[in-house]
């Protein structure tokens, strides 16, 4: 599940995946996890860390991990 | 700490060449209350989905309607129409403020009749009236509305066996330059049909030919084509004075003005926007206004109005069931009402808020109902802000046809309530039950017994 | 003048320099010209629209909701631009936007936002659709055509001319069809495209002349500008033109002012067949993409409506220069793709 290299993140949550040319706009939460990814953290620490710091629980968040992943493979953004 | 608020995370592509979204916020406005009732609480005591009707806007609708017409033209009456929502309370409220009955089966004659509406204020359309129900019309003197001419011959004999001169109409269909033309129903003006009914029925002896009639579509956008089709109906009122010395007493222009709700496949253009009630008003009292009526002979001008009049009184409420992602990467939401009750959604693209706060993120999604079957798809595509299982959904403008059209299929239909003008809240349908639904089931007694 | 020194801020559409061209930056570069600290607001459907990242030429950009959302919301959208723009005037450039935007006017004007537009009655006259009626009502030649709804009422237009035929949209496209086939094919595209009726129009064999005028709604066309099309793209644009003059054009334009009291501006799409007649083909309600050439013929169409807008008495403008000539060329114009995600996430730019 790691995020492609060179993929360009900006302050305001935009997403430019350079080796395709597509744009993405995310919420703050995409922004956060996806600049923790491109730090290399695994899945488990960023839950650890989404949990510590938002109102949610566990299982929703697993549901919704689940979703994120699918939503970056759409993307093309994962590097597999 | 505090904790944040959480979100699902959720990534966007930017498209090329597709609507921006800019000035469309106010769609995803979370909708909390209707008439100063609040969704959420409507949904704990009546269940979910739910059906509300707002009694205000009703009224409301009705008195602009009324008002339209009434302050162009000197006769006006309008006929509720019952295929449009039949539930007793919401017939009563259009009585009440004035209206009469339309009716289009022996099942809607006798509603009109239980809710106590007298018998010459019901107008009987449609092209099947069964036997019981066409007596009972010749018997209460009711408005009765010719289709064709087994109908009308029928007529004829029935009276014979009645010694009553029943009032009644013909039914004309016309090239107003609306496609398709609904030529289905009653007899065609331009290839000359309407005139020899006309003809036959003032020669009958037997019928008294009150009024004419036309009912040319549904959801009609074309002004013009009303101003075409009474200018029509005038024509023949006209020429049953110079011919027959005959006058004809009223001209009912039907209905199928729209309401705002959006057709599906429809793209207007802003041309192609929703004409005021007003708009409509205009050019059918003028036509008739200008067609030559001598002052006493002017007819009075019925309308059969429906959807224009409840659909947006109507609302659908209902909860999230749960999300899921297709394969194709799309997001698909299931909600507890499907198409078998909000049947209107084959046809509309409705709009749909949520029932609470949201922040402003959107997503393009699935809008499937609880059916399991492939055809329970409310909208191919909403945008939606994101939700989760167990929030609430507010369907707006459902007011037509969905309490009358729904079925009974998988699930059972779900509780209607009224909210009058106080902000009470009166329950007008109850939900259905197995047992209701099972009443009129008969188990022969080999079958009574599963393991033998 | 006085007047070409004050702060002017105009919004306007049409910023669709494409290949199939919208007006806007024709009549953003005259307004310039008039108005050197005019400050134009540019409002765009589409996230491509070239005029959006042109900004030498439009100074801010806001996304606007499309023609087919309730006109309330675009109402609401142009409050939430005026207050942080300070809107004088706006000009639509769009047949498709201009009925919303009429409708509007009342509204506009009452929060100061001024427009110069035609009624709904003179749009509707104009319609593909009543065009005929309207120029046998006002002894203007319009090529005969059918309003068709079905594929059937081909074989009407078959009995009524014959081919070839201009199969039109409701809203923009048009086919010349040779043959039965091709009429079908082209019924069935534009209908699914652009929905009913399809109009299908007698052809007229001639030579293609475009006149922009603008017209002060008292039956009166103060300024009207003649070009004949040298070059003609696939989408049947001009990409070449020049401007003329003749008696006759001038006098079908007055002729099209005085018989509908046309407030603002439109072009009329003329053609002279071999016998010197002139056919009124269409009429766009709103200046041509090739506005920048009234310019250049010495009547700044743009500026004059401006000036229109303000109740500015006109004086008579002189006779066009005749043999101005443009060439319409087409530009790579290099952005940072964080433009448009700016542009598309938040709809102003």
């Amino acid at each position: 599940m790691k995020l492609r290299k060179n993929i360009a993140t900006s302050e305001n949550g935009f997403i430019f995946n350079p080796a395709t040319g597509d744009s993405y706009s995310g919420n703050a939460i995409a922004a956060e996890i996806l600049s923790m990814m491109k730090n290399g953290q695994i899945a488990e620490e960023i839950k650890a860390t989404i949990l510590e710091k938002y109102d949610a629980e566990p299982n929703q968040l697993d549901k919704d991990w689940e979703d994120w992943m699918l939503q970056l493979k759409q993307a093309n953004l994962l590097d597999e | 700490m505090e904790k944040l608020k959480y979100e699902r995370p959720l990534i966007k592509k930017m498209n090329t060449g597709i609507p921006n979204k800019f000035g469309q916020k106010a769609a995803f406005e979370p909708v909390k209350y209707i008439d100063e009732v609040p969704v959420k609480q409507l949904i704990e005591k009546f269940g979910s989905p739910l059906f509300v009707l707002s009694e205000q806007r009703i009224r409301r609708n009705y008195r602009a309607a009324v008002r339209a017409f009434s302050t162009r033209y000197p006769k006006v009456q309008f006929a509720w129409s019952y295929k449009t929502n039949y539930l007793n309370a919401v017939c009563n409220i259009f009585h009440q403020e004035g209206s009469w009955a339309e009716v289009v089966s022996g099942f809607e004659y006798h509603k009109a009749i239980n809710n106590g509406i007298p018998g010459e204020q019901i107008i009987f359309n449609g092209p099947y009236k069964d036997a019981e129900a066409l007596n009972l019309a010749i018997e209460n003197g009711s408005l009765i509305h010719i289709d064709h001419f087994d109908e009308l011959y029928n007529l004829i004999t029935l009276c014979k066996s009645h010694h009553k001169k029943p009032k009644v109409a013909v039914r004309v269909n016309m090239d107003t330059g609306v496609y398709p033309v609904w030529d289905r129903f009653g007899f065609n003006y331009e290839n000359g049909q309407a005139w020899s009914t006309i003809t036959k029925v003032l020669e009958s002896g037997v019928l008294q030919l009150a009024g004419l009639h036309c009912h040319i579509g549904t959801f009609v956008l074309s002004v013009n084509a009303y101003k075409a089709a009474a200018s029509k109906l005038c024509d023949l009122a006209m020429k049953c004075k110079s011919q027959h010395n005959h006058i004809i007493q009223y001209l009912d222009m039907g209905g199928g003005f729209p309401s705002v709700n959006t057709l599906k496949g429809y793209h207007p253009s802003g041309a192609d926007a929703i004409p005021s009630i007003d708009e409509y008003a205009e050019v059918i009292t003028e036509t008739i206004l200008n067609a030559g009526f001598e002052k006493d002979d002017l007819p009075l001008l019925i309308l059969e109005t429906g959807r224009a009049l409840i659909d947006d009184a109507g609302y659908l409420l209902g909860t999230v069931v749960a999300n899921k992602r297709l394969s194709d990467g799309r997001k698909a939401t299931i909600v507890d009402f499907g198409v078998n009750v909000l049947f209107t959604s084959f046809w509309y693209e409705h709009k749909i808020s949520p029932a609470q706060d949201a922040t402003q993120h959107t997503e393009e999604t699935v809008l499937y109902g609880p059916l399991c079957m492939n055809i329970d798809v409310l909208r191919e595509s909403v945008n939606l802000p994101l939700l989760n299982a167990g929030d609430h959904l507010v369907v707006h403008k459902v007011g037509a046809y969905n309490m009358t059209q729904w079925m009974q299929f998988i699930n059972l239909r779900p509780a209607v309530v009224l909210i009058d003008k106080s902000s009470n809240v009166h329950l007008i349908r109850q939900p259905e039950t197995l047992e209701y639904l099972q009443t009129p089931e008969l188990l022969p007694d080999y079958l009574k017994i599963v393991h033998g | 003048m006085d007047d070409n020194t004050e702060i002017l801020t105009v919004a306007l559409t049409g910023l669709n320099a494409t290949d199939n061209p919208g007006p806007g930056l024709g009549v953003i570069r005259a307004l310039r010209e008039e108005y050197p600290k005019i400050r134009i607001i540019g409002l765009s459907y589409d996230s491509l629209e070239p005029g959006i990242y042109l900004h030498n030429w439009v100074d801010k950009t806001y996304q606007i909701p499309y023609p087919t959302a309730e006109v309330g919301l675009l109402l609401d959208r142009i409050k939430y631009i005026h207050d942080k723009e300070n809107i004088n005037i706006i000009i639509p450039n769009f047949d498709s936007e201009l009925y919303n935007f009429i409708k509007i006017a009342p509204e506009l004007t009452g929060i100061g936002i001024q427009t110069f537009l035609p009624t709904h009655q003179q749009l509707e006259a104009r319609d593909k659709a009543n065009l005929y009626k309207f120029g046998e009502m006002h002894g203007l030649n319009v090529p005969t055509d059918i309003i068709a709804y079905s594929a059937e009422d081909i074989k009407k237009a078959e009995e009524k001319f014959s081919y070839p035929m201009v199969v039109k949209g409701k809203y923009y496209d048009a086919y010349v069809a040779h043959t039965p086939d091709q009429a079908q094919k082209s019924f069935y595209y534009l209908s699914a495209q652009w929905g009913f009726p399809v109009i299908i129009q007698q052809f007229i064999k001639g030579t293609e002349i475009n006149i922009s005028c603008l017209a002060d709604g008292g039956g009166k066309a103060i300024s009207i500008v003649c070009m004949r099309k040298l070059y003609i793209t696939e989408k049947g644009k001009a990409w070449a033109g020049v401007t003329i003059d003749s008696e006759d054009l001038t006098e079908l334009a007055q002729k099209f002012a005085r018989a509908t009291n046309w407030r603002g501006s439109f072009e009329l799409e003329v053609m002279r067949d071999a016998n010197e007649q002139l056919f009124i083909m269409e009429v766009n309600p709103r200046f041509p993409a090739w506005i920048y050439l009234t310019v250049a013929a010495g009547q700044n169409q743009p500026a004059m409506l401006i000036k229109l807008t303000q109740k500015i008495s006109l004086p008579p403008v002189p006779a066009p220069t005749t043999g101005k000539m443009f060439v319409r060329y087409a530009w790579d114009h290099i952005v940072d793709v964080s433009e448009f995600q700016q542009l598309t996430a938040f709809g102003e730019l």
